[in-house]
């Protein structure tokens, strides 16, 4: 039998004489005062630029409401975004409808841009799993809490839009901590090797619970690690929504036309403790936290529309009256959902529910049900 | 004597067998300066500095895999997971290469090393947070398996647990973690692993359990008005088949307890022991009161799904009119 004829067997790669390390760039648009470098900045409607700062009213409200659930116990642990705002609504930004995102657990911004609604994520840290179900298109998978096991699965959805020969792109969130799990170099080598439409976005907070980011990897950034991988990486100031979206615009468009994926690190910072369990007083400098609460990247939005006249304290007002309402309507109907019956245990293990799960039903409807 | 619980008793042990012998190492996510998320490694990179307490790299196959390499070496590691749902990518590890360095190798390389990590349920925590798959351990040949369910037990089985020569995974039932405190002995001692211990004494019959389990076994206890034997398994493995025989030959019907799901849970290996082993004089058949075949739930459905009082009392008023 001759052998097969498959491309990969043709296009063995000469020798190379010398290593070429692509230099990894920075990019920056909006500085700490809001100035923005306009040369370089993507156009972008001023109906988009006020869009963009409600949802990031809208992700620090919900994210401080969740807090106050939290510390009340009407939910349990959760995870605050505050301070990775631009680095997710940048680069949901840059994505059309039919793309895809694949989540971590830090992804309030990106979710609410996408059309989750606050309840989903009260009710899926308020432990009720019906949080999950997100609305119809939202094109986006469910919260994934074994760190950087997402990964993988954006490539595959990325793979199967390049067999359907579509234009769509998959985009996926990890963090610093991430990149030391074999899951994400093992993606990141999928992606490169069959050169899907993936872009990689990893959230650099310098911070993994405790670890800070030195003692993750000792390469000097980690958009570099995608040099390894044969494709490009870049690191972008993560509070810095024009940069964050310019580059992963830069990485769509690569990727549609089926130039393969994009590492794209932003740069950005946690400002709250890790989780609600945490206390990071024990592990970090308050002065570390101070300089960077300097960089937030609501405050130099703010500035920047500010000095486009699009922002005033009147618009202020009233956007942060809209949003209360809106957060406030989501407790209600959060807190009115209940607590979910009891064959919620058992429906969606499978299609069908085997005999055995059928049998564990009745047992347990037997019993009554134990309140908190 | 000093009164603690589980987290604190635990904290001692690592803090003593590290005086002993500069050979143990605890490392893992967050274990130093943090003190790991449940502070049962707080205060050790104090005492015994970042080259013996190690924050590593968030990776649970790197810390699994290079433990092999430093138990190999003569070290030896005492590994945290965070999480018991976060296991899983040191697997291979675990049951390729922990398990088998012994037998492979026909002695001349060993693994004593300790893997530790909380499991269960019952803390309202979030996703992956509470499992419970003991029998995904116990399964594989070469891996001890330990679950300490009181503070005195923990610091003695720990002990045990870093002295042993083989590998030994080490499950924290954290529901329990603050819950119990008990009088804990300042100085060394061991616990034996592979050894089951009868924590209540009875006639009527036997209630099995471990971990977490073993407190609402003893609630249940106490609420009948029966004379019902407790048993600790305390080790998976090896496990211990003769105190529990020896236990069922006097009351002659056996409920086994335990929070993992229900179908090849380690309460069908116990079961399949006793009746392998005496049929003949078992009074009623042996019964399970387990977790279902299901995900564990997010928490707000966990009552649901936990073993309680009162689901092991109706399994024993069935054993009993049987
Ligand atoms: C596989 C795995 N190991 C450990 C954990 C516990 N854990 C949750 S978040 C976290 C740190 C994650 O750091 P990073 O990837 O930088 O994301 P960040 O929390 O900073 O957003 C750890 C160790 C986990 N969820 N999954
Ligand atoms: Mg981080």
């Amino acid at each position: 039998m001759p052998p097969l004829k498959v491309s990969y067997l043709k296009n063995v790669p000469p020798i190379q004489k010398e290593l070429k390390l692509s230099s990894v760039r920075f990019l920056q648009i909006l500085d700490e005062q809001g100035n923005c470098n306009e040369k370089i900045k993507p156009k972008i409607s001023e109906s988009t630029l006020r869009e963009w700062y409600k949802l990031m009213v809208l992700t620090r409200k919900t994210d401080e409401k969740l807090f106050v659930l939290q510390r009340q116990g009407r939910i349990s642990t959760f995870a605050q975004v505050k301070g990775q705002e631009a680095s997710q609504i940048g680069s949901v930004g840059a994505l059309q409808k039919e793309d895809w995102i694949v989540q971590a657990f830090r992804e309030t911004a990106a979710m609410l841009m996408r059309g989750v609604p606050p309840k989903n994520i009260m009710a899926y840290y308020g432990g009720d799993g019906r949080g999950s179900v997100y609305p119809e298109g939202t094109n986006m998978l469910p919260i994934a809490i074994p760190v950087g096991s997402q990964i993988p699965h954006a490539v595959g959805i990325a793979w199967g839009m390049k067999l359907k020969k579509e234009k769509n792109v998959c985009l996926v969130y990890f963090g610093d901590g991430a990149t030391s799990e074999g899951d994400f170099h093992e993606a990141m080598n999928f992606a490169g090797v069959f050169q899907l439409p993936c872009i990689f976005v990893c959230q650099n907070n310098q911070w993994a619970i405790s670890v800070p980011r030195a003692r993750q990897t000792a390469s000097a950034s980690i958009a570099q690690k995608a040099v390894a991988y044969g494709f490009e990486g870049i690191q972008v100031d993560g509070n810095d929504v024009f940069a964050v979206y310019a580059a992963t615009q830069q990485a769509v468009q690569k990727a549609r036309v089926g130039k393969g994926p994009t590492l794209i690190e932003c740069y950005t910072y946690r400002l709250a403790d890790h989780t609600t369990s945490d206390d990071a007083k024990r592990y970090r400098d308050e002065k570390e936290v101070a300089a960077w609460i300097k960089k937030d990247p609501l405050v130099r939005f703010k500035k920047y529309l500010e000095k486009k006249k699009i922002w005033n304290t009147k618009y202020e007002e009233a956007i942060q009256k809209e949003i209360e309402g809106i957060v406030e309507r989501n407790v209600q109907e959060y807190e009115n959902m209940g607590v979910p019956p009891v064959e919620y245990l058992f429906n969606h293990m499978y299609k069908e529910m085997p005999p055995a799960l059928k049998e564990q039903l009745a047992y347990i409807k037997q019993f009554e049900r134990k309140k908190e | 004597m000093a009164n603690l619980n589980i987290v604190e008793a635990l904290n001692l042990a690592l803090k003593q067998e590290m005086k002993k012998d500069s050979k143990v190492l605890v490392l893992g996510e967050d274990v130093g300066v943090d003190g790991g998320v449940f502070r049962v490694t707080q205060g050790i990179i104090e005492e015994y500095g970042e080259n013996r307490v190690i924050d590593t790299p968030l990776s649970e196959l790197g810390i699994v895999g290079t433990s092999v390499g430093l138990a190999i070496y003569g070290f030896k590691p005492v590994a945290e997971i965070q999480f018991d749902g976060f296991i899983y990518p040191a697997f291979n590890q675990i049951i390729n290469h922990v398990a088998r360095m012994r037998y492979r190798s026909m002695g001349k390389y060993t693994c004593p090393l300790v893997i530790r990590a909380p499991y269960c349920g019952g803390i309202h925590a979030l996703e992956h947070h509470s499992e419970s798959m003991e029998a995904l351990y116990a399964h594989i040949p070469g891996l001890k398996v330990v679950i300490p369910s009181n503070p005195y037990d923990a610091k003695g089985l720990l002990i045990s647990a870093i002295r042993d020569p083989d590998p030994v995974l080490f499950l924290e039932p954290k529901r329990i973690y603050r819950a119990i405190k008990q009088e804990v002995p300042e100085k060394e001692y061991t616990v034996p692993i592979g050894k089951a211990k009868i924590v209540r004494e009875g006639t009527d019959l036997t209630l099995i359990a471990w971990g977490a389990m073993v407190r609402e076994v003893q609630a249940a206890a106490d609420q009948v008005d029966l004379s019902c034997e407790v048993i600790d398994v305390r080790t998976l493995s090896p496990f211990d088949a003769e105190t529990i025989i020896e236990s069922v030959k006097k009351t002659g019907r056996a409920i086994i307890v335990h929070e993992a799901p229900r179908t090849c849970g380690f309460g069908a290996e116990i079961s399949a022991q006793i009746t392998e082993k005496m049929i003949t004089q078992l009074k009623a058949p042996v019964l399970r009161v387990t977790g279902f075949d299901t995900i564990f739930p997010l928490y707000k459905l966990e009552n649901d799904y936990l073993p309680n009082p009162e689901r092991i009392i109706d399994a024993i008023k069935k054993v009993m009119m049987f």
